[in-house]
Order: C-alpha cells, then sequence, then structure tokens
C-alpha cells in the first residue's frame, strides 16, 4: 500500500513538473512574439537619438550614446513641416469620424425604428457593398473624383473617406437594435419630434457605440495613406501619411531621421490606444462581424 | 432585425405622417448618395470600362474580351497572381500564431497578460507608411535584423539582402504583414474565447482534461465562427495584398508586384484605364469565388462538428 502512495506521489510530481515547463515554454513563446513585435520599433526608437556622425559609425541595435538627443526631432519637425501634416490630419480626422458618427447614427435610427418601403432594400445596398471589395474599384472611383474635381482636394478626400464606410452603420444598427423601443414612443406620445427624440434621447444613449466608432475610425483615418497619396499630391495639404511618405526625398537614407518622424506619428496613435483600449478591442470585434 | 413599430398615430388609414417621411428622407439620402457614389457607380463603371480600350482621358473604344485576354496570357500577370500564394501561406501561419497565443492568454492565469496582449495588438495601429521605414531599416543589409542574427552567431556574409534577393524577399513582406496583423487576429479570438461558457473548463477540468484537449474540445468548436471569418478575410486579404509591396517593397519592385500593385501600376502609371479594370473584374471575381467556396465548404464541415460540440458540451455539463 505504501508503495502505491508513493506511485500516485511520484506521479502527481511528474505531473507538476511537467506543467511548470509547459507554462515556461508559454511566457518563453510570449516573451519571443513580444520581442519580435517590438524590435523594428525599438530600433527606430533607439536610432531616433542618434546624431549623423553616430548613425553612421556605430550598428543598428547599439544604444545611442545621448538620450537627450532630440536634434533629429527637432530637424523633422521643421524642415518635414510636421506641424502643419498634423494640423490636416487631426482636421481630416474630426470632420471624417463627426460625418461618419452621425451619418451612421442617423442611419440606422431609420432603419431600426421606421417600417417604410424600401428599408429592406437599403440594408441589402449596404450589405452587398460589403462584398464588393472595395479595392477593386479604385481605379474607376478616381475617375469619379476627377470628373467631380476632387482631385487634390482637402475636402474631395474628406467625402470621400466618409462614403465608403459601413462598418459604423453596422455597429450603430447593432447598438439600436439592443436599445428599448419604448423609451422613443412615449416620448413621441408626449408630443415629442421625430428629430428631438433621435437628437435628445437616443444620441445621447449611443454614446458607447459612438466612442467605438470615433476610435476605430479615427485610427483608421489618422493612418490612412493610399488614397492620400493618389488624391492629395499637392505639397499644401500633406496628411500625416504623406508628410512621412514625401521624407524618403529630402533625408533619404539618413534613418535617425526618418525614425524620429517615424516615432512622432506614433505617438498619437499610441496614446489613443492606451486610453482607449478596451473600445478598440471591443470597436475590432463587432466591426469584424459584418466588416 | 427588430423594426419597433414606433409611432402609433401615423396608422390612421390614409394619413400620411410627413415628420416621418421627412426624418427617413433627411437621415437616409447623404448615406445613400455617397454608397452609391462610391460603391455602386464605380462598379457599373469598373464593368464598362473593363471592355473599352481607354485612358482617363480618352476612349478608344469597345474591344470585347481583349483586356481579358491579356490578362491570361501574359505570364507577368500569372505570376503577380501567384505571389498571393506567399500570403496565404503567411496568412495560415498569422493565423496559427495568434490562435495559439489567444488561448495561452485566455486559459492560463499568466502574470500581465493585459501587457502581452497590448504590446502585440500595438503594430496593427502603426501608420502603413511608417511600417515601410520602420521595415526597409530592420531588413537593410548589416542593420537590424543582421545585427540580431549576427548576434546568435550567423556571419554578415551567409545573410542574404531581405528586400532585393529574390529567394527571400517576398518572405521578408509576408513577415511584415504577419507582423502587423497577428495581434490583431489574436485580439479577435480572445473575444470569442471569452464568450465561451466558463463552466465548461470547469467540467472539463474535473473530467480531467489537459489543455490540449480543452482547447481541441472546447475552444476550437466554440470559436469557429470567428475563426472562419477571419480565414475567409485573410485569404482574400491575401488575393488583393498590396500594402507591404506598396511600402516596405518600394512599389513593387523587384519581383514583388502583387496584381494590385500591377493594376495599380496600370491605372495611375501607364494610364490603361480599360486594362486595369478588366484586371480588377478579374481579381474581384477571385475574391468572390474565395469567398463562396469557402463558406459553401465550411457550411457543411461546420454543421457536423457545431452538433458535435454542442453534444460535448452537454455531455460535459451533465458530467459536471
Amino acid at each position: 500500500m505504501s508503495i502505491a502512495v508513493h506511485a500516485v506521489r511520484e506521479s502527481n510530481r511528474g505531473a507538476r513538473i511537467r506543467r511548470s515547463v509547459i507554462r515556461a515554454l508559454e511566457y518563453l513563446s510570449l516573451f519571443l512574439a513580444c520581442f519580435i513585435a517590438l524590435l523594428p520599433i525599438w530600433s527606430s526608437f533607439t536610432t531616433s537619438f542618434k546624431s549623423a556622425e553616430e548613425y553612421a559609425s556605430t550598428n543598428a541595435m547599439a544604444l545611442p550614446r545621448n538620450w537627450f538627443n532630440f536634434g533629429n526631432y527637432v530637424q523633422v519637425w521643421t524642415e518635414g513641416d510636421m506641424l502643419r501634416a498634423f494640423l490636416t490630419s487631426a482636421s481630416v480626422v474630426i470632420v471624417v469620424v463627426a460625418v461618419s458618427v452621425m451619418m451612421g447614427s442617423m442611419l440606422a435610427y431609420v432603419l431600426n425604428r421606421f417600417r417604410f418601403p424600401g428599408n429592406g432594400l437599403i440594408r441589402n445596398l449596404f450589405m452587398i457593398a460589403t462584398l464588393i471589395p472595395g479595392i477593386a474599384m479604385q481605379v474607376t472611383t478616381y475617375q469619379i473624383m476627377k470628373n467631380l474635381g476632387l482631385l487634390n482636394s482637402i475636402t474631395g478626400y474628406m467625402i470621400l473617406l466618409s462614403g465608403t464606410d459601413v462598418i459604423s452603420i453596422y455597429i450603430f444598427l447593432q447598438y439600436f437594435e439592443n436599445l428599448d423601443g419604448a423609451l422613443d414612443e412615449s416620448a413621441v406620445l408626449e408630443g415629442c419630434t421625430y428629430f428631438g427624440v433621435f437628437f435628445k434621447i437616443l444620441l445621447p444613449l449611443t454614446k458607447p457605440a459612438i466612442i467605438t466608432v470615433a476610435v476605430l475610425k479615427g485610427v483608421g483615418v489618422y493612418n490612412e495613406y493610399y488614397s492620400a497619396n493618389l488624391y492629395l499630391q499637392s505639397n499644401s495639404w500633406r496628411t500625416i501619411s504623406t508628410a512621412l511618405y514625401s521624407f524618403s526625398g529630402p533625408f533619404k537614407s539618413s534613418y535617425n531621421i526618418i525614425c524620429a518622424g517615424v516615432l512622432l506619428t506614433l505617438i498619437p496613435s499610441l496614446i489613443i490606444f492606451l486610453v482607449f483600449q478596451k473600445q478598440v478591442y471591443a470597436g475590432l470585434a463587432s466591426g469584424s462581424v459584418k466588416g | 432585425m427588430s423594426i419597433v413599430s414606433t409611432v402609433q398615430p401615423d396608422l390612421r388609414r390614409g394619413k400620411i405622417n410627413w415628420q416621418k417621411v421627412l426624418v427617413i428622407f433627411l437621415f437616409a439620402v447623404v448615406p445613400l448618395f455617397l454608397l452609391i457614389l462610391f460603391t455602386y457607380i464605380p462598379f457599373g463603371k469598373m464593368i464598362q470600362f473593363s471592355f473599352h480600350n481607354m485612358s482617363y482621358t480618352k476612349d478608344k473604344g469597345f474591344v470585347g474580351f481583349d483586356n481579358y485576354l491579356k490578362i491570361f496570357t501574359k505570364p507577368e500577370y500569372v505570376d503577380a497572381m501567384l505571389l498571393s500564394l506567399y500570403y496565404m501561406a503567411g496568412a495560415v501561419v498569422q493565423l496559427a500564431l495568434a490562435l495559439f497565443f489567444a488561448s495561452v492568454l485566455s486559459l492560463e492565469r499568466l502574470r500581465g497578460s493585459g501587457i502581452y496582449k497590448a504590446v502585440l495588438f500595438f503594430p496593427f495601429l502603426v501608420n502603413g507608411i511608417a511600417i515601410g521605414y520602420i521595415f526597409k531599416y530592420f531588413f537593410t543589409h548589416g542593420f537590424v535584423l543582421d545585427t540580431v542574427l549576427q548576434a546568435i552567431g550567423i556571419p554578415l556574409e551567409k545573410l542574404p539582402y531581405w528586400l532585393r534577393d529574390q529567394s527571400v524577399n517576398n518572405w521578408s513582406l509576408v513577415f511584415t504583414s504577419v507582423w502587423k496583423y497577428c495581434g490583431q487576429n489574436m485580439v479577435l479570438f480572445i473575444g470569442a474565447i471569452a464568450s465561451i461558457d466558463p463552466t465548461l473548463y470547469e467540467a472539463a477540468t474535473i473530467d480531467g482534461a489537459n489543455r490540449w484537449q480543452q482547447f481541441k474540445a472546447i475552444i476550437l468548436p466554440g470559436i469557429k465562427t470567428v475563426f472562419m471569418l477571419n480565414l475567409i478575410l485573410s485569404i482574400t486579404g491575401s488575393l488583393s495584398a498590396f500594402e507591404p509591396a506598396y511600402v516596405v517593397g518600394s512599389m513593387g519592385a523587384n519581383g514583388t508586384a502583387t496584381f494590385f500593385i500591377k493594376i495599380h501600376q496600370m491605372a495611375h502609371v501607364s494610364q490603361k484605364v480599360g486594362q486595369a479594370c478588366a484586371m480588377a473584374m478579374v481579381l474581384m471575381a477571385l475574391i468572390l469565388l474565395f469567398t463562396v467556396l469557402q463558406r459553401l465548404f465550411f457550411r457543411y464541415v461546420m454543421k457536423d462538428s457545431e452538433s458535435t460540440f454542442n453534444a460535448k458540451a452537454n455531455k460535459a455539463k451533465a458530467l459536471w
């Protein structure tokens, strides 16, 4: 009997050892993955503090001699005209987010709260649109923008980004489906107009959906580069993406300066992510379901 | 889908509630207009242009299927299409890694799991052009990657030019794509795993199931829908891959031009809009074909596994 107890103890110990080995391997794989995720960004970060001479003489992974050498940042900020680019990007983000939130919530309200001929048709039009890969149509979209005189126009770029968005409509539709209809019904019976119901009662209630759409759309618009490169080729309307893109001209292969520019563009995304982490994760999930 | 029959007053027969008509019109007209302007009109024009020999400024007339025939007879187009196979392979690796890390972070009570999640996810938020510079620097001969590889004992002479050498450069680009999107997939999987009934794990643990068995019997069936959706998106995304080649691969230099890059160049460099539209049509047809095929395939497979999943779940609960 004592042998049996001993054997059980042995096997328990074996299981325990196996578990801790597995756990160690799990940590190791996570460390490795995080290392790979951070290494490219980290190397840009360290390089951005190196002087031209230091950049040329040390290897790419060597730490900078002076962590407070902000010379590259100053140079890229002034010569790269980054303040202007940040302001342009900020205004595009604000306008497009505001328009998307308004359009998405209004359309979702109408589709969810009213029966009318064409309701199903509108829903289907939006659903089919998600099946057509937008990327395939960029050639003819360009032609339309050209015919409308919207090339090299910041307004045109804003309209384009606001108009090709289905995800925010879906996020609002989902949200309205879970909002009790009794609320607006009683408001209407008390003599409130539909506009009043929407703006005074429902819109404030959709705040979580608004934040989700704003964060998701905001980050997407801030990082957008394909259409910006295509439609904003004049120098007067550089977004962060196009400003960054143009750096390969003046700064050629001075990666220490370019890295400073890269790091600057990451700061807004990083702040938004740290503040709205939950909304980013949640929005991703609701956006992908019908994206 | 629940349309609340909000308002009673307008149900009085024959009387149109003008306020309601107005609100519907005002709230729907702009999004609908933009949808038609930027989705359906370009779609219609794309079909039309694909049969024409034309540039943005001049239309030299209807040419039938000429544009389409060129795509399938010129090897450069077929080669560009075949490049998507690299990205599909990358997508499979990416989904496997994402699933692995999602399960580890969800199942095990690891210290700092929120930080791992955030770190792995952050690349998804990095500006595409910034990614271009970061990885050009990363892959340059003798720079970041090579320094790390030298540190683990591989001499520099044996290392290829990651972005120039045509035997590896497409893999380098695929790597950047996995780097960016893996964390995003992982977050979606973590969300799906979180919606699985936690008592199932308890039941399974009491049953003596190990982590691998729990993964196979509970997690995998539980997140099947999200997984399939991501698989479909990654595969169709591979067909239209362009971001790595555009930003890191200098617009498809050195044999990295994917089919979409070819479309872009055809339209905006060569100004052959008709030809570009025909290529876009082919791309779209391929994407739709793959989507439908995968949906059909998984509808068949899913039905089967869903029932076994439910049976297993019930069994686990009953045992508990």
